[in-house]
């Protein structure tokens, strides 16, 4: 008895220790100096340019992934014109990106599209960088996101099954109208959980943006490698105010993504 | 609608579901599609909708070839085995979809939506969820679902598989009686032989991917065209030394034939209670076995085991006891033909009386 009690003490300390303690760290350091100097750490042009890259990258990220995403997950349950080899094949690949390093993910692209590449040369040639430039940092975004979208929404169109989809076709119903009428209502808040995950992973992702982007302050920084770059010049005060803000973000996500997983459980 | 199905085969990979088949079904008839599972009747359901293509055959409705038809355009409704009910819509809507689907107005569908809902006893229940309902609810909001667009041929998938014995039987003179009269020709599938029988003006048969039989109950358990169908159809004993029987010594002279003998064929008595005693044999009861409404009366001729029904109103019979049987006739066959033989023992006794 009294060692479950232990056991289960410990693991709260343990999730205190790795949770919180650095929550209530960071919330302390940020108004360590006063909230004027956090006031201004945030105000600072780079802070307010790196927080614009994020949030660029993060929307254009989710859309494209949800989009994208929910597509695939469609293709590869329901889709009959793709054969089972290559669904399986695809279906692998999809993991890919969990499997592999961020930063090496990141690094495989700069050897793709960095600028002394063919295909790099080419877009800069029309004016279009991709390496070192916000579209290279998308890409890389998108890369290490890409699994989720798809790994949330399969199961979901796996249980519900394709009867209800069927029997909307026996009833007239074209796929466009059968979609948004029947799989949508069942599948939305697998793509809402989806959504809220992309957007925490793309908030929060570091490694393959860092080696894509190049982390140019005021022009290809993020957050993340802005508060890398103040940690590095031991602007702690900085660095704590900036990651104060992507840890209320990530706290707002979880109360969203706890929302989320009730309703999908519901429904 | 008239159905008219030629050569219809399905193969998934190499398996060979579906071998072959062909019929006709004459518009307005209620048709029960029965069979051992695995047989394929799911497939030739699904092809008929166009939920699945024929690898080769052709379907036609009206004359009209709809092979290349997307299911969307067959005007087919759908009852699954499941009932595959939109179960984020309320019953309303879930009846009012197919409605919606083609344009109509409010009022409209209103109108129809409330007339199916009455005419399957869900009124008060239009505003539930699929969770909400019972089984067989549900079952009756799955046939309204599928009868809304008004379609030209029903098609159900073991409607009542997921119902309790009792409610079925209610249910399918119900469904019974709502087709008839909304007079749409309907196909539906079932592995109960009792339910085909009682509901459907015709049967087919289908083992293997093969049509064995179509055809009125009647006609499937008075000349089973296959040896399949005769044992798959109604109870029987298979004999194969046809030697002890009285009055089929010599039916036997094609080798390897072998009888099928069901209950019915076999009349059995205490010593007496049978007129024509030179058509009878002596047979010793094994086993008395109590069926609510009769006796199962196990016997034994020599060496061959016929089993056989007794009316509670008769004689108790007592195992050990001696009786005697006469076998009215039996369903013989080999693997060349098959043919139902009368016992020749059994001269009609009328004339003599004239
Ligand atoms: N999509 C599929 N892929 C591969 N094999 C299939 C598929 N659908 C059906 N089969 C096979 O085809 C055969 C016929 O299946 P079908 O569902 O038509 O049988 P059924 O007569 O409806 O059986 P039951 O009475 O059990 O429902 C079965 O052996 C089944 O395994
Ligand atoms: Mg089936």
């Amino acid at each position: 008895m009294s060692i479950r009690r232990l056991w289960i003490g410990l693991t709260y300390v343990v999730f205190g220790l790795l949770l919180i303690v650095p929550l209530i760290q960071i919330a302390v350091g940020a108004w360590s100096d006063g909230a004027q100097s956090f006031v201004d750490a945030l105000l600072r042009p780079q802070s307010l340019h790196a927080l614009m890259m994020t949030g660029i990258i993060v929307v254009v990220v989710t859309a494209i992934n949800t989009l994208f995403g929910v597509m695939l997950a469609l293709y590869l349950v329901r889709g009959t014109w793709l054969g089972g080899k290559i669904k399986r094949l695809l279906n692998s690949i999809v993991d890919l990106p969990f499997a592999v390093s961020p930063v090496i993910g990141g690094l495989m692209i700069v050897l793709l599209l960095g600028p002394n590449t063919i295909i790099g040369a080419f877009f800069e040639d029309i004016g279009f960088k991709v390496v070192y430039a916000l579209p290279g940092m998308i890409l890389a975004t998108l890369f290490v996101t890409f699994p989720i979208m798809v790994r949330e929404v399969m199961p979901v169109l796996q249980e519900i099954g394709s009867q209800q989809e069927e029997a909307a076709s026996m009833m007239g119903a074209y796929p466009w109208y059968t979609f948004w009428m029947v799989t949508w209502p069942s599948i939305r808040f697998g793509v809402i959980y989806g959504v809220v995950l992309t957007v925490a992973r793309s908030l929060g992702e570091f490694g393959a943006v860092l080696v894509v982007s190049g982390n140019i302050m005021n022009k290809t920084q993020t957050a993340t490698t802005l508060v890398y770059q103040d940690v590095e010049n031991f602007n702690v005060v900085a660095a704590n105010g900036v990651a104060l803000v992507l840890a209320a973000f990530s706290v707002g996500l979880l109360l969203l993504m706890e929302w989320a997983k009730k309703r999908k459980e519901v429904h | 609608m008239h159905i008219e199905v030629r050569g219809l085969n399905k193969s998934f990979g190499d398996f060979h579901a579906v071998k072959d088949v062909s019929f006709d079904i004459e518009k307005g008839k209620l048709i029960g599609l029965l069979g051992p599972s695995g047989g394929g009747k799911t497939s030739i359901l699904r092809m008929l909708a166009g939920l699945e293509t024929p690898s080769s055959g052709d379907i036609v409705f009206h004359g009209k070839r709809v092979n290349d038809l997307p299911p969307q355009e067959r005007g087919i409704g759908f009852v699954f085995q499941n009932y595959a009910l939109f179960k984020h819509m309320t019953v309303y809507d879930n009846v009012a979809f197919g409605l919606k689907v083609k344009k109509q107005s409010k009022e409209q569908i209103r109108e129809r939506v409330m007339y199916l809902v009455e005419l399957t006893g869900l009124k008060g229940f239009e505003h539930r969820y699929p969770h909400q309902l019972s089984g067989g609810q549900r079952q009756r909001v799955a046939f309204a679902r599928a009868l809304a667009p008004e379609p030209q041929l029903l098609l159900l998938d073991e409607p009542f598989a997921a119902i309790d014995a009792k409610i079925r039987s209610e249910l399918r003179t119900w469904l019974k009686d709502l087709i008839e009269s909304v007079g749409i020709t309907s196909i539906f599938v079932t592995h109960d032989q009792e339910e085909a029988i009682e509901v459907a003006d015709e049967i087919m048969i289908i083992s293997k991917g093969r049509l064995e039989q179509k055809g009125s109950p009647w006609d499937i358990y008075k000349e089973p065209a296959t040896p399949f169908v005769a044992s798959f159809i109604g109870e029987s004993t298979i004999v194969e030394d046809l030697s002890e029987l009285k009055g089929f010594e010599h039916a036997s002279s094609e080798s390897g034939t072998k009888a099928l003998i069901r209950p019915e064929y076999i009349e059995l008595g205490k010593p007496g209670e049978i007129k024509l005693v030179s058509a009878t044999m002596p047979a010793v009861v094994k086993h008395l076995h109590f069926r609510g409404s009769e006796w199962m009366v196990e016997l034994e001729v020599g060496s061959t085991k016929l089993i056989t029904y007794r009316s509670l109103e008769k004689d108790v019979l007592h195992p050990g006891e001696q009786v005697n049987v006469l076998l009215h006739r039996a369903y013989l066959f080999n693997d060349s033909r098959s043919w139902i033989l009368e016992n020749p023992l059994k001269v009609d006794p009328m004339p003599m009386f004239i």
